[in-house]
């Protein structure tokens, strides 16, 4: 009963096995790419695992405050930027264990050839409230 | 409108409808029915016999559902052996229900889930958001549970510890919405404990009771932690102590100590210092130690380390976790506060932001990033 965070990224993980960029792939593939994505979060809504769910837009803003009385500069996006999310999912599940096994489940989600991606996909497990029984003496 | 009564009355009305043939799903499916049937129907007309009137609406509601089947000849069956209404005893029913929804076959969370809806008497929705999650995914992992425990006998004893296991997950669970898990724990465990004359128990109770009184003081207006040291004990639950105190003393007199028991002892010592400086932390220690021969779990030696520190000193304490691996859970913490203890304030704020990075929830987190700060501005501010 520990929430995770699953983060697929459009840029800035480790390069998939499978590394093709999507544009190149077929019609067929991409359909049966998102056909798996789909399927994998109706399973976990069944298995009672399932939080939620989105996708992101490729291109985003940087926005920074600029100093009292003067509206929020923006900029971007930066090509260079490391690290771009495209989307993600929050699961509940029982261990870490089986976070890692759900997540390595979605990245063989098919892609170029109709073969698994193997792309990276980053697992982050949420802060949570203190338990009510301190684990600790020196901190209860 | 005692909803408390009502919730406390759904496992026997659970365990009369499933003991006159009714499948658990379904007869789960009716008592929520009739719960919800009453709420409707008692402000205005309320029953004589309150268990009666639901066992009544519920067992109607299993029969409605029961004639939509098609499974025609099975209900026609259990129309004919309809028992008469009345009282029917059900202490050892309620205790059933108890193993079924912590059967071994379920994974922790629905065990959870199961235990809150079919004993606790808790809606779908109520469950949702004490996890925070949705609804829909609650209700899921209520129906496979009830799926899973379908075929389970009804009538076959179950391992007590796997119960108290569960209530102890959802005590530790805490609070974060409308439902109070801490309390609705307690009250599920009372509940048992009347049940059940079994010392493991009337440990898990103790425990959570001492717990729970001191819940007021560990945390700050503004949500952070207060550590044990600088709680204000003027803000703990005398009354509540008392009780842990008591049923831990009843159980500890049965001489069969087990892991709960050992656990509330040490609470009941933190609980009875009218300061910290004035615990008994030579007797802590040896309630570790006591711990440690019930389950050796890393864990325990992790707080013993910390009771050493206390008894015998930091350095005591420092030799104690040297035993120890350091990626265990909050062993950058512990370590931190025994070095700072003994004089080493450089690698304790290295050790606590260490620990912050670690730390598994945000109170944590925030406080062990403010006792790295406050050394380290500490030693600017000798500088």
């Amino acid at each position: 009963m520990a929430k995770y965070l699953l983060l697929k990224h459009y840029r800035g993980a480790p390069a998939a096995v499978n590394d093709v960029p999507m544009d190149q792939w077929t019609p067929e593939e991409i359909s049966a790419h998102i056909q798996y994505m789909n399927d994998f979060a109706a399973r976990l809504e069944k298995t009672g695992e399932f939080v939620d769910g989105q996708a992101l837009a490729a291109e985003g803003a940087w926005v920074r405050y600029d100093g009292e009385g003067r509206p929020p500069v923006t900029d971007g996006p930066f090509a260079e930027t490391k690290d771009l999310i495209a989307g993600w999912m929050i699961i509940d599940v029982d261990s870490y264990e089986r976070a890692v096994e759900l997540a390595g489940e979605l990245s063989a989600a098919p892609g170029a050839g109709g073969k698994p991606i193997h792309e990276w996909l980053e697992v982050r497990p949420f802060l949570t409230a203190p338990p009510t029984i301190p684990e600790c003496s020196a901190h209860g | 409108m005692d909803e408390a009564l009502l919730r406390s009355l759904t496992p026997s009305v659970l365990t009369i409808l499933v003991r006159r043939g009714a499948d658990f799903a379904a007869a789960e499916d009716a008592v929520q029915d009739a719960l919800i049937e009453a709420l409707r129907v008692w402000p205005a007309d309320p029953p004589r016999d309150a268990k009666g009137w639901l066992v009544t609406a519920a067992w109607r509601k299993f029969l409605d559902q029961a004639r939509a089947d098609s499974a025609r000849r099975r209900r026609e069956d259990l129309v004919d052996e309809e028992p008469a209404p009345g009282p029917t005893p059900d202490a050892d029913d309620t205790l059933q229900l108890y193993f079924l929804c912590a059967h071994p076959s379920l994974t922790p969370s629905s065990a959870v889930a199961l235990t809150l809806r079919a004993v606790g008497g808790l809606t779908t929705r109520q469950i949702a958001q004490a996890y925070l999650v949705p609804e829909a995914t609650m209700a899921q992992r209520i129906s496979r549970a009830k799926r899973t425990v379908s075929g389970v006998r009804f009538d076959q004893p179950g391992d007590v510890a796997t119960v108290l296991r569960v209530l102890y997950l959802v005590f530790n669970e805490g609070y974060s919405g409308d439902i109070d898990l801490s309390a609705e724990a307690i009250r599920l465990t009372r509940q048992l404990a009347g049940t059940i004359d079994h010392p493991e128990v009337a440990g898990l109770l103790a425990l959570m009771l001492l717990h729970h009184a001191r819940r007021a003081g560990r945390t700050a207006p503004d949500g952070s932690l207060v550590p044990l040291a600088e709680q204000d004990r003027s803000r703990w639950d005398t009354a509540a102590i008392a009780e842990g105190i008591g049923i831990l003393q009843g159980a500890l007199a049965r001489d069969r100590l087990g892991e709960f028991q050992a656990q509330a002892a040490i609470a009941a010592l933190h609980a009875d210092a009218f300061t910290a400086e004035e615990t008994d932390w030579v007797q802590i220690v040896e309630w570790y130690d006591e711990l440690l021969r019930l389950t050796d779990n890393p864990v325990v030696r992790l707080n013993r380390a910390v009771a050493v520190g206390e008894a015998d000193g930091p350095r005591a304490g420092l030799a104690a976790l040297a035993a120890l691996d350091d990626s265990l859970p909050r062993y950058s913490a512990v370590a931190a506060y025994l070095h700072e203890r003994d004089g080493d304030p450089e690698t304790a704020a290295r050790l606590y932001a260490e620990a912050a990075r670690k730390a598994p929830n945000l109170a944590e987190r925030d406080y062990l990033t403010r006792q790295a700060a406050r050394l380290n501005a500490d030693r600017r501010g000798r500088r």
